[in-house]
This record gives C-alpha cells, structure tokens and sequence, in this order.
C-alpha cells in the first residue's frame, strides 16, 4: 500500500466507524458500535505509527486530495501535510482517542445513548485528524469549525439537562467569537499571499514582514503592519478553541458533558487546536514581535489567573478544567516566547497526563456512583487503589514533578520565557513561576480530598442527595432502554451525573478493567514521555523544516540548549531551582490545609470574603457576558424589530403610504358627485389651466 | 448542441402538467391529482437534467437558445438562454418543485387539484423569468409568477393573509411599475430592441444609466428583499402554507438577486459601479440589523425569514465587490440557500402539521419524541449558521474572504454573521428541539414518516454535496463570470 493512501486512511477510518455507529444507531447492538468505532481509531493509531517510521526516515509529504472549489484566479484543495508535527499530533490524538473509546465502553455502559456517544466520539477523532493533517487554511478551517460541532453535540450529549443545553451553546457561540477573527486572518492570508497553501503562503511571508495597510481610509496612523494583524486575528481563533482569556468561559461550562469527552476534547486534543494552529504557523508569527507579545501576555494571565480558580473549586471536574486552562495559558506563553517546540512538547505530555486526570476523575465519578463534589470523598485510595496510583502519577506529572513528564515540557517552558526578551515576557516569567505554586497546591488540594483522610461519602448530608433519593442505581432502569435501541432517549429518570452519591453504609468500588487499562495505558508515557522526548524534540532536529524560528531576533532555543545536558542531569538539577521548591511548597501547603488542619481553609475563607466572592464569580466574565452581549445583543434586536421594521418601515411607510392612499381617494372620490355641472365646471377650469401654461412657454 | 427545445420543455412541462392536474377537478379525485403533480415535477426535473449534462463549461455565451418570432409589431420574441449564471437556478426550481409536491402529499387535503396547479405553472412560469432573453418575455413571466403564488398564499394561507397579500402587492407593484418603464425606454434607446443581450451592448449616459439603475433597483431590491423593503417577506412567510414558503424562499427570493446580475450590472455597468458602495451598505445593513432582529423573534418561520434577508445580504454583497469570489460566492449562497432554506421551513412544517403552532414558546423538547426528526433539523440549522462542510458554509466562506481583499471593514462587518446567524439558529434550535418534553403537545408528537423522511434526506444530499464539493457548481459558472466582469468593467459612457 503506498504511503499517500495510508494517510487517507488515518482520518476515513474513524469517520467509517462513526458512519456506522451514527446511522445505523437504532439497529445496531451496542458491541457492534463500539467494535467499529474502536477498530476504526485502532486502524488510525497503526497507521499513524507506520507513518511517524516513514517520517522519521525522511519522508515527509505535502500534496492535495482534490480540488475543492475554485474561483478567479484562487483554488481551494483538501490535501495533507505529513511532516513532523503532524505526524506527532496524529500519534496524541488517535492514542488518546483509543484510550477513550476503551474507556467509555465502561463508563456509558447504563447510557440510553451508548451508540451515539461512540459515533461523536469516532466523528471527533476523523474531524481532529483532518485538523492536524491539513496542508493549507481552508481544510484548517473545516477541522476546526468540524470539531467544535462534534464537541456542541457532546456537550448537549445529554440534551434534557437545561446546564448541558446552556454550555453547548454558549460553547459554539465563544468559540464563533474567535472564529470571526480568524476567518478575517485567513482572508489577510488570501488576499495578500493570493493561496491558502501552508508552503506557497510561508514562501510568500517573509516578503510580507514590511508591509502594511490601513485600516482607516489610508491614514498614517491608523496604518498597521500586515504580518501584526494577520497574526492576531488568527490568535483570536485560536483564543476561543483553546480557551484563552477572555474566550475562556466556555471550557469551564463544558464539563457538562460526558467524562471521556471531557478527558478527549477539552482537555487532551481539541482544545490544543489553537497552540497547533500557532506552532504550525510559526514562519508568520516569527515576523511579528508584537503578534508575540500579544500571545505571551495573553497565554500568562490564562496560566496564572485560570489556576487561582482551581483552588476554590468542589466539582472534581471543574478542578481538572481549570487546570487544563491554566496549562493551555503555559501552552501559549511558550508559543509567544517563540519556543514553539516547547509548547508542542507540553501539548503532548499534557495530553496523556490530562486526559489520565479526567478519566481518573471519571472513574472516582463512578466509584462514588455519580457524586463529583470532593468535599463528599476521602480515603478513596483503600477503595480504588488503581485508580488512586493512577491519579498520583497524573498528578506529579502535572505539577513538575522531576523525571515525570510534566516536569520536562514545563520546566522548558518557565527556562523559556526566562531567555526571552519579547516585551510582557517578563511579566508572562512572573505569571508561569507563581502558576508552579498555585498548580501544585490545587491538585495535591484534590488528591489529598479524594484519596487520603477522613472518609467523608455515605453520610447523605447535601441537600442534593435528599432530592435525588429516590433514585435507584443508575444499571436498574438503563437495562430499559436496550431493547428501543441505543441513539439515547431519555426519561426523567435518566438525568446522569447529577449528585446521586452513595446511600449511608454504601462503600465506594474499583472500577471494571475497560476504565482502568485506559488509565494505566495512559499513566505510563505520563512518566516516560518527557524523559524520552526531550532531548530529540526540543534540542534535535526533531521539527526541522516543521517549525520555523528566527534564531537571531528570538534565540531562546538555542539558549536553552546551551543549558541543557541531558535528560537525567536536568532532573537532578532540578531538586536545586526555585521551580522545585515552588512546587513542594504548594504540595505541603496543601497537605497542611486539607489533611493535618482542616480548619485553617474555612477560616481563611471567612477572612477574605470579598477575594473569595470574587473568584467563586469567576471574576465576573460570565455575569458581564449575560449581561452585556447576550442581553445587548437581545435589547437591539428588541429596538430594532420593535422601533425600525414595525414602527418606521411597516407603520410610518408601508402602512403609511397605504393611508395616504386611502386618504388621496377620498379627497378624488368628492369630485365624483354624479352633477353634470360639477364636472363641467371642472373642465373648464382645466382648459383654463392648460392654455395659461401653453400661453405661458409661448 | 442537438435541436430538443430543452428551455421550452423546462417551462412548458410544468405548466400543461400543471392545466391537466387542474382537469382532475374536485377533491374526490385528489390521489390521481398527486400523482400527476408528481409525474409532472418530476418529468420537468428530468428534462433540466440536459441543461447540466451537456452544458458547454468554454463558453460564456447562452447555450440552448430558442428563438421565435411573438410580437412582431414591437419586435418581441420568444428568446430563450440560459448561461452559468442561470443554468443552475432552472435545475434547482425544478429540483425544489418536487420537494414541494411531495411535502402538501398528506398536508393539503382541500382543492387538492388547485393547489398542485398552482406550483405546477409557477414552476413553468419561473424557469422562463431565469431563460428568458427578451426583456418583455422575462416581464411577462415576472409578472405573472406572482399570480400563482398570491392565490397560494390567498387561498391556503394562515388566518392574517389578506394583510399580507396586500403588503406583498403594494410592495411589488411599486417596483414592476419601474420596470415596466424601463424597459420602455431602453426598447425606445435600442432603437426598437427588447433583446437583453442587444441591451447589455447598449452605450448610455452616466445619467440614463443611474436612472435605469435605480429603476431596477426599485424592483429587484423588494424581490431580494433587501433592507429596508423586506418587510413583507416575515408576513407573507407566516401565512403561507409550508409549499408556499420553500418555493417563496428557494426560488421567488433568487429572481430579485437574478436581476441585479442580468440586467443591472450588463445594462448600467457605471451607474453599478457608481452606487456599488450604497448597495454594499444596504446589504451589510440586511446582514448586522436583520441577524439582530432575527434573534428575538418568537415565530420560527418569522425567524427564518429574517434569517434569509440576512443570507440574501451576502448574495447583493457580493455581487457589488465586483470580484470572482465575490459573483461566483454570492450565486453558490443563492443555490445553497434554495435547499438550507427550504429544509428549514419544511422542518418547521413537520411540526406545525402536529402541533399547529409557530410558537417556539410552545415546543421544547421535540428530540425526545423526534430523534430521526431532530438530526436532520440539526443539520440544516447548522448549514444555517454556516458551517463547513454544509452548502452554508461555501458562499459565506467565499464571500468573506472576496470581502478582506475589497475592504477590511465590509468583511469584519460581514464576517459578524458568524457569531449573530449561529446565535439565532442555534438558540432557536435549543429551545424547540433539546431539554426535557416541553408539553403534552411535544410528548404526543410522532416521528417524521417515509415520506418526510425523504424530502429531508433529498434536502440533506443537496447541502452536503454542495458543501464538501463545490466545485462543480462554481465551474459551470467560471466563463459566464469572469466574461460578466470583463463586460462590467468597461463604461458604457461614450
């Protein structure tokens, strides 16, 4: 089989298996949908593998599949790029998707919709590969609109639940936000570099890096340089996939849908788009210093301020979300510091290291039988001991622990933005070392709630737990719906992952092998991935020709390879930077607060009441959202129906006009009186009146 | 080319199917009368399928010609051609008569025969306004389209027709009267010629042509609609019955914006470059002020009325950029319309049919009795809102990006409907389709039938096709195009 028809079967496959699981959903059982969804990202895992051996050895690729659209003297192609990136973002995002089609068979078990859950899921993986793999912007945009439908479906997954509804549509509309300006960066591209190509526009850029244009009738100042714009409105796009301040709000709101989806999409691969997008195009965001700047400072406040509400978050899944925004933030200071490499290399370890948290976190979810409040666990380790070593590894990854994988992509990271010298980089340093602390002190906070201490389930104290009491465990009543097929209609009784919680007496329990291979699956390249990586793929030539970096203006790799001295020797070095102890502080902070005083964090709370209130708001984006633009937005179209097609156009001029009609006809209707001598009279007063003017021109 | 009088039979096809169909008479015989509509949208689709097949890609000249004498006296003839830019349009009428035959097949049970009839002839009738070369053929058949589709509204239309019959009269009475003048003047001009090929070779001054431009403006804007005479459409949308409504907004909308591209540009190309920035603002206009409007509307098919003017905003839009990208965008989004729109209003038929009601207010929930129902509806909401993949995305997509290179401004305001058009969609999506049954009406509907099932399916291929391979629908249009651009470019002024 030649190799170009290989990379046609990355993408096909999955969406094969999703064609079967989705149309045929009524009638299929339920193995025959995961068996074809799963065999569908099996074949693309293979096969990716086969092609990252082929890339490895030289072979890359760029060539279109067919000719989309073509108009004046532009083409539109759907094509592939297989180069090292790619190749690298195809191996994340099929494994993981393997991982979390294994995992789901376990973890949706008792869903009505088990079929259409596995054909969104097969759909996402087809529409992210056809993402990453593209060779120019249009098919970019296609995988990148094509993903955000599939994660609006999921999150609506469950579509009875008003939340669930709200943040899928709140999801679409943020993330159209950021569309609206990178589909005005696209048209930059196209209508400067006349192609959306990746090789023909890169060829094209450079030569761009001084031009400008005006934005306002061709006035000197409002002219700005072309390579500064194209490359923020692109940002912007990626701003609202990945989840950046102030495009933020909708991850958060996400976790509405199912675990796996949340561990796949908004944490492991989709919500990395954007900081793909940016790596991908980095020969453009390398003439722009300013476009950098933008990038870094906005990536450092996501990094920082994101984590802040980690800490004070219940929701097992809200805490994971937040700090999957905090490491998309580290994620994009990388990128602005010019280290796109890094930022790649923290995509990749973060994948498997996040998306182990999330489906721990699932599995913790099922164990204590759909209650997600942490303040309800405790010493789940005696009940779940393999998802509890999982979580840790997921853990110490996450916070840097040395030799794990974390440790290697962030710790490159923070070395970075410390050599980089683009203006913010020195605030964007600041925001990334106190986000050390603040990561490790809110997942050790979490870990410490839900596996160690005092066991806090079965006690049925919430409020939550009173109104769900009725409910019988979730197996009973979803064996009901096998029989009418598995597209998923719900009853009332089938409102999933609300606080159920355990009864009194009620012991939390391990899960079943298909939840937790997927974790040990995934706990190991959480601690060999960055040691293994390291060395090739930041200081090698790993992405060569992929990534491109003006050395002399932003020289940051080259200083950080000058630093470097092997994998092992950077992990003992470690134990003496500030970095390290940043990170103990915030792990022994956590364990003083939540496991020897548990006192000290309620009283603190009391004493900062306005700080508390203000985080628990989120800073207030999504009450000044609802209120501005959702309420703005309906205001107007309120005054403009109401006041301009109503009021003006149908009641002053349509209305009107059929008024004035009716009011010309009876003032024509007095002269019709049926008097011989009134229309005489007319007459002559016409004739009259035609002679003076005639008189008159004469 | 051989010598079948494609054109002819496109238009008279419909039409006597039409008279035979109306022969059937009385109720008793409404099954024959299904039939024969059928049999007869369906032979009148099948004998357009030529007009693609063996359509000529090299040439921007009109293919198909039929030309015969009619009036001798004032020289007007029975001229017809189509090109790339109306070839598609004929096929696409044909295509959505079908559709719409099949979706009254179990709604309509009163004047069965009448009904079929009516959309029969206005089929015949506006396949010739789209192939029609002589100015005086192509007012005839403008004029007399309406006839069908007043009595469609009239007759089998909601409880306030009469209002919007008579808003839809007004309207267009203004604009044909300036036609109607224009033309006369431009037959007196060309020496005594109603050809509109002789007129788009016609010299006139700067001042006729602003004149004659206006003229049609008058009358294509309010046909398109276009901001601010768009205020009949949400009416006459509301009360017409569902067939009324795709035909209305597939077909009757294009004929405005088919005008723009036959007569105002060729005709009066300075006056069209002249005043392309007023047009430009009007159509941003449709696009920002009608997606707001759109957003608070409580009547779904009022929502997706607003929601055509809008999308209709990108078709003027484009065609005064006066780019490739921008004619060939705006003539995809006028065929991707044709089936998004009509999918949308014969989605909200299906559930009028059982619930007889317009109120979002008074649905919610429909998936959880309507699955089969709700993905097909989620589909075409997306196309809706312009996603890739779906024909809605490929004009938008086009356009836009023509825009960025004709002004930055025009596409960030253009551009705006990306975040407005996927919120009023998607909202209204929302709140008839997910959540919990919203009401004994909802929890006792039924889901969609064989019948239902393949109009929308027939639907969904069209804007899938057209999304994920557009290209055959742009060549066809290439030569015919790119020769308009050329024509445009230079004065007419000597």
């Amino acid at each position: 089989m030649g190799m170009q028809k290989l990379y046609l079967l990355v993408p096909l496959a999955p969406l094969l298996g999703a064609i079967v699981a989705g149309l045929f959903c009524r009638v299929i059982p339920r193995w025959v949908a995961h068996g074809a969804t799963i065999l569908g990202v099996a074949v693309a895992f293979v096969a990716s593998f086969v092609i990252f051996q082929d890339v490895m050895a030289g072979n890359t690729y760029n060539g279109s599949v067919y000719q989309w659209l073509s108009s004046g003297d532009y083409k539109f192609e759907v094509g592939f790029l297989i180069d090292q990136l790619t190749v690298t973002m195809m191996l994340v995002v099929t494994f993981v998707s393997l991982m979390v089609h294994v995992y789901t068979i376990g973890y949706m078990q008792d869903d009505p919709g088990y079929n259409r859950f596995f054909a969104y899921i097969s759909l996402f993986t087809f529409s992210m590969l056809m993402l990453v793999m593209s060779n120019n912007f249009m098919q970019l945009f296609f995988g990148w609109e094509a993903v955000g439908l599939v994660s609006y479906l999921l999150i609506g997954f469950w579509y009875t639940r008003p939340t669930a509804i709200f943040a899928n549509m709140k999801a679409f509309l943020v993330n159209r936000v950021g569309d609206f300006g990178f589909i005005l960066g696209i048209g930059l591209v196209l209508a400067y570099c006349g192609t959306l190509d990746y090789a023909a526009v890169f060829a094209k850029a450079p030569s761009l890096a001084n031009t400008t244009i005006s934005l306002f009738a061709d006035r000197e100042w409002a002219t700005v340089s072309l390579m500064s714009a194209t490359c923020i409105l692109l940002f912007i796009g990626a701003m609202g996939k990945s989840a950046q301040v102030p495009l933020h709000v909708w991850l958060p709101d996400s976790m509405e849908g199912p675990t796996p989806i949340s561990a796949l999409i908004h944490a492991a691969t989709m919500v990395t788009a954007g900081i793909f997008m940016v790596a991908r195009m980095s020969p453009l965001f390398e003439l722009s210093d300013t476009a950098l700047s933008f990038v870094i400072v906005i990536g450092a406040i996501t990094a920082l301020f994101m984590g802040f509400l980690g800490i004070i978050q219940n929701d097992i899944k809200r805490v994971v979300a937040y700090s999957t925004l905090s490491q998309l933030g580290y994620m994009t200071v990388a990128l602005g510091a010019s280290a796109y490499s890094v930022a790649i290399f923290h995509l990749m370890t973060h994948a498997f290291f996040k998306a182990l948290l999330f489906l721990g976190a699932g599995s913790v979810i099922i164990g204590m039988h759909h209650d997600q409040d942490i303040r309800n666990m405790g010493g789940l380790r005696k009940y779940m001991p393999i998802t509890w070593i999982t979580s840790l590894i997921g853990s110490l990854a996450l916070i840097g622990t040395p030799f794990f994988a974390g440790f290697y992509s962030k710790d490159s990271i923070i070395e970075a933005v410390r050599m980089s010298h683009i203006p913010g980089a020195g605030f964007a340093y600041f925001a990334v070392l106190a986000g050390v602390f603040v990561t490790a002190f809110y997942s050790f906070r979490m870990y410490f709630l839900v596996f160690h201490g005092e066991e806090r389930f079965g006690k049925a104290v919430q409020d939550t737990h009173a109104a769900h009491g009725k409910h019988d465990d979730h197996a009973a009543h979803g064996d009901d719906h096998h029989a009418d097929g598995t597209c998923g209609v719900y009853d009332v009784h089938d409102v999933h992952e609300e606080h159920h919680g355990l009864a009194p007496g009620q012991k939390p329990h391990e899960t079943p092998w298909v939840v937790t291979l997927p974790l040990v699956m995934l706990a190991i390249p959480s601690v060999v991935v960055g040691y293994l990586g390291i060395e090739p793929m930041l200081f090698g030539d790993y992405f060569k020709g992929a990534i491109v970096v003006n050395h002399e203006a932003h020289p940051v790799m080259e200083e950080l390879a000058h630093h470097f001295h092997g994998a092992t020797a950077m992990a003992l070095h470690a134990v003496t930077t500030t970095v390290f102890w940043l990170a103990a502080a915030g792990v022994g902070l956590s364990w003083f607060f939540y496991l020897k005083r548990p006192d000290i964090p309620a009283a603190i709370k009391a004493r900062v009441e306005p700080l508390y209130t203000l985080l628990d708001n989120k800073y207030y984006f999504d009450k000044f959202n609802e209120a501005v633009f959702a309420g703005g937005a309906r205001l107007l179209g309120k005054g403009l129906w109401k006041g301009g097609d109503v009021g003006v156009i149908d009641g002053f001029f349509v209305n009107g006009s059929a008024r004035l009609v009716g009011f010309i006809a009876n003032m024509v209707r007095l002269f019709q009186s049926g008097h011989i001598y009134h229309y005489a009279f007319t007459m002559i007063i016409g004739v009259f009146a035609l002679l003076t003017l005639w008189v008159g021109r004469v | 080319m051989s010598g079948t009088p494609l054109l002819s039979l496109a238009i008279w096809v419909p039409i006597l199917a039409g008279f035979t169909v109306l022969a059937t008479g009385s109720d008793r015989n409404a099954p024959l009368a299904r039939m024969l509509a059928l049999a007869g949208a369906a032979v009148g689709f099948l004998v357009t399928i030529p007009l693609w097949t063996r359509f000529d890609l090299a040439t921007p000249a009109m293919q198909f010609v039929e030309l015969a004498t009619w009036i001798p006296r004032f020289n007007i003839n029975y001229h017809l051609g189509v090109d790339g830019i109306s070839m598609l349009f004929v096929i696409l009428n044909a295509f959505i008569t079908i559709i719409v035959v099949l979706a009254g097949w179990q709604v309509i049970d009163s004047k069965v025969a009448q009904y079929n009839a009516a959309f029969l002839i206005m089929s015949g009738l506006m396949n010739g306004i789209f192939s029609a070369l002589d100015g005086m053929l192509f007012y005839v058949f403008f004029e007399a389209s309406l006839i069908p589709l007043y009595l469609i509204i009239g007759v089998w239309g909601g409880p306030n027709r009469v209002y919007a019959a008579f808003k839809f009269f007004l309207y267009t009475l203004m604009g044909s009267l300036l036609f109607l003048i224009a033309l006369i003047y431009l037959f007196v001009q060309s020496g005594g010629s109603f050809s509109i090929l002789d007129w788009h070779q016609l010299p006139l001054g700067m001042s006729a042509q602003t004149w004659i431009f206006l003229a049609f403006l008058i009358a294509f804007a309010v046909k398109v609609p276009m901001w601010p005479v768009h205020t009949w459409l949400p009416d006459a949308h509301v009360e017409a019955p569902t067939g009324g409504s795709i035909v209305l907004a597939a077909i009757a909308l294009k004929l405005g914006a088919y005008g723009f591209l036959r007569f105002s540009l060729p005709i009066a190309p300075d006056a069209s470059h002249e005043l392309s920035g007023l047009i430009v603002a009007l159509s941003l206009i449709a696009i920002i002020y009608i997606g707001f409007v759109a957003l608070v509307q409580e009547d779904m098919k009022k929502l997706v009325a607003y929601s055509s003017i809008a999308h209709m905003g990108f078709v003027t839009l484009g065609f005064f950029m006066f780019s490739a990208m921008g004619i060939e965008g705006a003539l995809v989004q006028m065929v991707s319309h044709g089936f998004i729109s009509g999918a949308m209003f014969f989605s909200i038929g299906v559930m009028y049919d059982r619930v007889h009601s317009r109120q979002i207010a008074d649905y919610g929930g429909v998936v959880n009795t309507m699955p089969k129902f709700a993905a097909f509806f989620m589909l075409f909401a997306m196309a809706n809102a312009g996603l890739p993949a779906t024909s809605g995305f490929v004009g938008e997509f086009m356009i836009i990006l023509g825009a960025v290179k004709f002004n930055f401004w025009v596409a960030f305001a253009a551009a705006s409907t990306m975040i407005v058009g996927a919120a009023y969609t998607l909202w209204m999506y929302k709140r008839v389709v997910f959540g919990a049954v919203g009401n004994h009406h909802v929890a006792e509907l039924t889901d969609i039938n064989a019948r239902e099932f393949l109009i929308l399916a027939l639907l969904a291929a069209g804007v899938m096709v057209m999304g994920l391979y557009p290209l055959p629908f742009t060549e066809v249009m290439h030569s015919s195009v790119n020769e308009l651009l050329r024509h445009v470019s230079i004065s007419k002024i000597q």
